[in-house]
């Protein structure tokens, strides 16, 4: 499936290709340490057992603080 | 995953998952009762809040104010912002801080390290680091605690409120051991400080138990605009590679940090119990442990070079 990640730290946004379906191992493969971040889904916070869709907007928020 | 509510869960701690209200009336009287169980906040006290515009210092300064609402307390209240003079990173941070502070009700003061010390971070920090290999954030820490302590007292403040969270907490503990800094390991816990001292305005923690994710969920959730905005000088400090050691262990082993900072609460009565002798520093009259303080050392260095 297609998934479109906005990355708050970087402000970037891209779109990655992923085979599996929850949100721990979507981390997982984009090597994020999930203790750092808050994974959003239209205005609402996923937690790791939750199942993403194909053409799924996440946003990665990060939680450590930036100074 | 559900809370026990059957409602969605926001998130997974430890032992349970919680939804939206749940985890609001869970963070909130988990700070509640980090601030009862230490004492941080007596009746008659006037309180400084340090703040930053970050997530720590608005949700510090929202339940503090809060706390005072719910036990009926009338403390007088203050915010106190020290801009660092960091291009491109502070400024921003000050803007969210002021709009919140005026929805608060809450006044707030903002003094600089250029019109308090001098020079800004950014010019002070290349003419110290040539001369002792100071990072920035040596330098930063100690011009910070240096006006905060000085102008909260200078208000009136008695105590200084601080956004400090389990995590920094967990990293100065790893920090202080890894460099066997026994004596600087002593002033952490919930109130800072070894000595009650007329000089130092004690500082008091009560965000104390909650971890990072949990106090960046619970701004989420309240709606608060708070834009990450990164330190330049964040990625060169020891700091934040223990930073990232901490968060691989909790990933690996839930509870790590908080396993750091229970057993560190168990050995710092003993920790306490080395005071040094607090004399004043003979070029401003600040707390110091011999001769001159280390702000103003610095602050000679940076003059010394113009």
């Amino acid at each position: 499936m297609e998934i479109t990640i906005k990355k708050e730290r970087e402000r970037t946004t891209e779109k990655v290709q992923f085979n599996g379906s929850r949100v721990d191992e979507f981390l997982k493969e984009l090597a994020i340490n999930k203790e750092a971040v808050l994974v959003v889904r239209n205005s609402e916070v996923l937690t790791s057992d939750e199942e993403l869709q194909d053409k799924d907007v996440i946003e990665i928020l990060s939680v450590v603080s930036g100074g | 995953m559900k809370c026990h509510c059957q409602s969605k869960a926001v998130i997974e701690l430890q032992h349970a998952a919680l939804c939206k209200s749940h985890f609001i009336r869970y963070f909130e009287e988990k700070v509640f009762k980090t601030i009862n169980k230490h004492r941080l906040i007596d009746r008659d006290e006037k309180l400084c809040i340090a703040t930053s515009g970050g997530k720590d210092s608005l949700t510090v300064l929202y339940l503090t104010k809060k706390y005072l609402k719910k036990y009926k307390m009338d403390n007088e209240l203050v915010a106190l912002a020290v801009d660092e003079g960091i291009e491109g990173y502070r400024a921003k941070t000050l803007e969210d801080l002021k709009k919140f502070c005026e929805e608060q009700e809450v006044k707030l003061n903002i003094v600089s390290f250029e019109k308090g010390l001098g020079k800004s971070l950014d010019e002070a920090y290349p003419i110290i680091n040539k001369g002792t290999s100071k990072k920035p954030c040596n330098v930063c820490g100690v011009w910070r605690r240096y006006l905060l302590n000085k102008y909260a007292r200078d208000l009136g403040a008695t105590k200084v409120v601080t956004g400090h969270n389990l995590d920094d907490e967990a990293q100065a503990i790893v920090m202080n051991m890894f460099k066997a800094n026994t004596k600087l390991a002593g002033r952490l816990g919930p109130i800072s400080g070894v000595q009650e001292h007329k000089l130092f305005t004690q500082r008091v923690k009560p965000l104390y138990f909650c971890n990072e994710k949990e106090v960046r969920l619970y701004t989420l959730l309240k709606g608060w605009q708070v834009e990450f905005t990164e330190c330049p000088y964040a990625h060169s400090g020891y700091r934040h590679e223990i930073q990232s050691m901490l968060n691989d262990f909790e990933e690996k082993y839930s509870g790590t940090k908080q396993g750091i900072v229970n057993s560190f609460l168990a050995l710092l009565p003993l920790l306490k119990e080395e005071k040094g002798e607090i004399g004043k520093c003979k070029e401003c009259g600040e707390a110091a442990n011999k001769g001159v303080c280390n702000a103003c050392k610095m602050k000679e260095m940076v003059n010394n070079a113009v």
